[in-house]
């Protein structure tokens, strides 16, 4: 049992850190640069991203073992899994409007994103290449959820910094940004190793 | 964008595509495979051929289809056939380009998140005329290839010193080009070289400073 655990925990971390999906995986770029220029949007997209990510891995995983494998149709896993994140996304869309205008008032801009983001999508899909069971799969999603919020929150707030910056004319806005993401790769590649899985 | 009933010539689409709406250098849109798969310009111009691909498909198609659309559902239905075209594209290359496929086939799965497809797709095709639609992906999928290369190429070539696998430069490499790192830098160089050359020839005011998705 406590050796499941270790597994869980390790994937986690890996998922987390070792393996970030933005530095060393280079996925969910577009909203990576979108979202990061003030910490008050990094937040809350961070906060949306994680949860929607856990319940998108989760769901993907039943309807991969629970109906694709049995009616033999893995071949169409891309079309189910973004029509699954897709219906999930609006779904809960529309009921978070129903049920908490309050909330849907803060992180209901970053929903409607969501589906772009590439790592939804990746997610599902190593979750089903790598045969991992429905903990793994849901400590990988995790994983991912808050390896993405930390490499938000950490931009967000380096930004925030840069705005005040004297930065030559033609590397003003993305070239600045994506060079500043360049360092943080390289800091994190310091990472790689800690767990081999 | 002009009006279906305007003659657009397909040379201004394909060129439209290349330079003055790159989806990389000037929309500063899809931009994840731009880093992961320029490691070497073969993974780089084979997914570019991949979104090339999709890109011409899923504009002829929607082209081809505006008028049966209904266009309260229309997003769901452009999901399905960029998935479709994706997965068609998936199978080929895990048929044919086996040893590429291992390094670079879950960013040909990707490829179905991507924003710079769906909005070429929503944008142009589902009001244009299909030839024009198709010449539209032509164009933008080129752009997305020539990008790709150009990144792939100063990596490859600064990384590992050889260009398509064959040696140009017996220095030492520069190992930091081919890790994440260097993918990173490239592109941040490269785009503020394109916007220093626009500021000072063009007069231009330098893209990417608003970014997107």
């Amino acid at each position: 049992m406590s050796s499941e655990f270790t597994k869980l925990f390790e994937l986690f971390i890996a998922a987390s850190i070792i393996n970030n999906f933005v530095f060393t995986r280079f996925l969910g770029l577009c909203i990576f640069f979108g979202v990061s220029k003030k910490m008050e949007t990094a937040v809350g997209m961070s906060i949306t991203f994680t949860s929607v990510m856990v319940i998108a891995a989760a769901l993907s995983w039943l309807a991969f073992h629970y109906v694709m494998v049995p009616l033999e149709v893995t071949f169409l896993k891309i079309v189910i899994f973004i029509g699954i994140v897709a219906a999930f996304v609006q779904a809960s869309d529309t009921i978070m409007r129903k049920v908490s205008p309050g909330l849907y008032y803060k992180l209901g801009v970053y929903l409607a994103l969501i589906s772009t983001n590439c790592i939804i999508i990746a997610v599902p899909l190593i979750n089903a290449g790598e045969n991992y069971n429905f903990l793994e799969s849901l400590s990988f999603g995790l994983g991912s959820g808050i390896g993405f919020a930390i490499a938000l929150v950490l931009m967000a707030s380096i930004r925030e910094k840069l705005e005040l910056a004297d930065v030559p004319r033609p590397f003003r806005g993305m070239p600045i940004a994506w060079i500043t993401t360049a360092l943080i790769a390289l800091a994190f590649t310091g990472f790689s190793g800690i767990i081999t899985l | 964008m002009e009006l279906p009933e305007e003659k657009i010539s397909y040379l201004q689409l394909i060129k439209n595509g290349i330079f003055k709406e790159n989806t990389i250098f000037r929309l500063v849109i899809s931009l994840c495979p731009s880093i992961a798969v320029t490691n070497s310009i073969r993974n780089g111009f084979l997914l570019g051929v991949a979104v090339l691909f999709v890109q011409t498909m899923v504009n002829t198609t929607v082209g081809l289809l505006r008028h049966f659309i209904h266009p309260r559902i229309r997003i769901p239905i452009f999901m399905l056939i960029i998935s479709g075209w994706v997965s068609v594209v998936d199978m080929l290359m895990a048929a044919y380009a086996r040893e590429a496929y291992k390094e670079i086939g879950l960013y040909i799965q990707i490829i179905v998140a991507f924003a710079s497809i769906l909005a070429r797709a929503e944008m142009f095709a589902s009001k244009h005329r299909v030839d024009y639609s198709f010449f539209d992906g032509l164009g933008s999928g080129l752009g997305f290839l020539i990008a790709l290369v150009i990144i792939s190429f100063f990596r490859e070539l600064l990384g590992r010193g050889t260009l398509l696998g064959y040696p140009i430069v017996h220095a030492k490499p520069l190992l930091i080009m081919v890790m994440p790192t260097g993918g990173f830098l490239v592109v941040g160089l490269l785009m503020g070289f394109f916007n220093w050359i626009d500021i000072r020839f063009y007069g231009g005011k330098g893209a990417g400073g608003a970014g997107g998705h």
